[in-house]
């Protein structure tokens, strides 16, 4: 309850000096949010280390925490402040003059929504955490009121979340109709081994609705556009963020509800999802010019890697995909970092535009190179450090299918350097004159990108991050489910 | 109720008639918790709670999506979705 408190706190500290503070001190602000939620996460890690880790219930048991629980949360909030730190000049920007404030307060709330989201043990808190966490989204990506492309993709999104939020609740009625509670323990034990029409029914439409917000392929239609017509800062948050944060949450619905008919209902279901979202989103990448497009399949292609930490089925798979999530929010991050500083500058986002960037900008051609490696899983750097443990989670869950899955996956894997290459042979290889100017980009951003940057390097070195997780979730109520 | 929402949200392509649909498609849901808790489950009161909060839920969204649509509006003076083409692969 301690982090969900906190954010408030800070949710009403920014909103109270967005709105009283004088007009001069207000430029302030985005630095103000940034240093809040350091603080907070530094407490959090506080909370994590020092604390009691034993799980603590509220709400009747339809909230609960733990030191898992709370892992994650930090995980998320180190993101938000790399998303933070490198949307200061975009927030300090002309256009956004007069709605600084409502951006980090929107992003405040969607943070609390996901938190919600992550600890509910009850399906209506759930339902809240979901929609507090998509709704301000929409107006989120609605916030360049002057680009047309801001607004159609604001409607696009708004529509499929709204469908798919009605897809999900259909799903739970019928869950409902089926075990007669919506506490999460409660239907895990009323479903223990059942196997009905209308079972799968609900499954499936409870998987649908949650793969619509996580993109996953046969409902990933949105993610393109939304992402492309958003802006970058906001569409950064949407890809580390919201995927990371909608990614532990379907495993533990996943986990603590239908953990008891893990092998009758839904393992087939997630086998095909896994295969067609990364197979889909690698081979529709290679074709897209656009950076923030070809991101958005990258990241299409990288919650299926997500998923096979829940395939896995077993407590290294849940720490294997932590650790993913944290290793992707560096990644992605150091890529928007990089896509957002030159689009503040020159306003290019095609990737025909990065042709021999090295010559003009080596330093910002750098780290894209690493945040492009990382994301295809090149040994020394983070990313492969991620796969490799969430492969090897995968296989140890020992049935036939999954050695195929991961099979695929592999291949898949060999694929995607393909275009992730694309874009470092652009930089550094093109002979064409780069069209970008040289330019130096504004403090904020180099931080961010150093965060990003040192987050990739070191968290591939440094074997302790993953250890730690590992412990946390061997010793995890959350988990108990798990045990077969 | 649900497959005429459903319908009607794959089929319409004007944004106001998308979203009646969608608003179809929740009260579906609404009523579907409301007559499983009465029938199936008559001793507890949790569907209805659902109910309550989805009610509540659904009202938000349809007051984002009008504002957005608001704003399209604004910008091209047309709601129909099959202008907001611009941005495909």
């Amino acid at each position: 309850m301690k982090q969900e408190i906190g954010l408030l706190v800070i949710f009403l500290l920014v909103f109270l000096y967005d709105t009283f503070m004088p007009k001069n001190s207000l430029k302030a602000l985005p630095v103000v949010t940034t240093l809040l939620m350091v603080v907070f996460t530094a407490l959090g890690f506080g909370i994590c280390y020092g604390g009691n880790t034993s799980a603590v219930a509220a709400f009747g048991g339809m909230y609960e925490t733990s030191a898992v629980v709370t892992a994650i949360k930090n995980i998320l909030n180190i993101g938000v402040i790399i998303v933070l730190i490198q949307s200061i000049r975009w927030a300090n920007g002309e256009l956004m003059i007069m709605r600084r404030g409502e951006f980090y307060e929107l992003l405040l709330v969607t943070l609390f929504g996901m938190y919600l989201m992550i600890s509910a043990r009850h399906f209506l808190l759930f339902v809240i955490g979901l929609e507090c966490a998509s709704l301000p989204l929409a107006a989120m990506v609605a916030f360049d009121k002057n680009r047309y492309e801001s607004h159609e993709a604001a409607v696009k999104y708004i529509l499929t979340a709204v469908f798919s939020s009605a897809i999900f609740m259909m799903g739970l009625s019928f869950v409902y109709a089926c075990a007669g509670s919506l506490y999460f323990d409660k239907i895990y034990n009323a479903l223990y081994g059942e196997h009905t029409a209308m079972l799968v029914l609900a499954l499936a439409f409870v998987i649908s609705g949650v793969g619509f917000k996580l993109s996953l392929v046969p409902f990933h239609l949105w993610t393109a556009d939304v992402y492309q017509g958003a802006p970058t800062s906001v569409t950064s948050y949407l890809s580390v963020i919201s995927k990371g944060a909608t990614a532990f949450a379907f495993l533990v619905i996943l986990a603590q509800v239908f953990g008891s008919i893990y092998s009758q209902v839904w393992e087939w279901m997630l086998y095909a999802l896994i295969i067609l979202t990364i197979t889909v989103g690698n081979l529709f990448a290679i074709r897209q010019r656009n950076m923030k497009r070809f991101l958005a399949f990258s990241s299409i292609s990288q919650a299926g890697y997500i998923m096979l930490g829940i395939i896995a089925y077993n407590t290294m798979g849940v720490a294997a995909m932590m650790y993913y999530i944290l290793v992707y929010i560096f990644s992605n991050l150091a890529a928007f970092g990089v896509i957002g500083a030159i689009e503040n500058a020159t306003g290019k986002i095609s990737m025909d535009d990065y042709r021999g960037l090295y010559k003009t900008n080596p330093r910002l051609s750098f780290a894209m190179m690493l945040a492009m490696f990382s994301l295809a899983g090149i040994p020394p750097f983070a990313g492969f450090f991620s796969k490799f443990f969430i492969f090897t989670a995968a296989v140890g869950q020992g049935s036939v299918a999954i050695y195929v899955l991961v099979l695929i996956a592999l291949i898949n894997t060999i694929v995607s350097l393909y275009y992730y290459l694309l874009v470092v042979k652009a930089m550094f290889i093109s002979d064409d004159e780069c069209t970008i100017a040289r330019f130096r980009s504004a403090f904020s951003e180099r931080l961010g990108m150093w965060i990003a940057v040192a987050g990739i390097i070191f968290l591939g070195l440094l074997s302790p991050v993953y250890d730690y997780l590992l412990d946390l979730t061997a010793d995890s109520s959350l988990l108990a489910y798990f045990i077969r | 109720m649900f497959c005429c929402g459903l319908y009607g949200f794959l089929t319409r392509r004007n944004m106001i008639a998308m979203l009646v649909s969608l608003e179809l498609m929740l009260n579906a849901v609404d009523m579907n918790f409301v007559i499983f808790n009465r029938f199936l489950f008559p001793g507890a009161m949790e569907g209805m709670m659902f109910t309550l909060f989805a009610i509540g839920i659904a009202a938000a969204e349809t007051a984002l999506a009008i504002a957005i649509i608001i704003n399209i509006f604004r910008s091209v003076h047309n709601i129909d979705v099959r202008e907001l083409n611009q941005m495909k692969f």
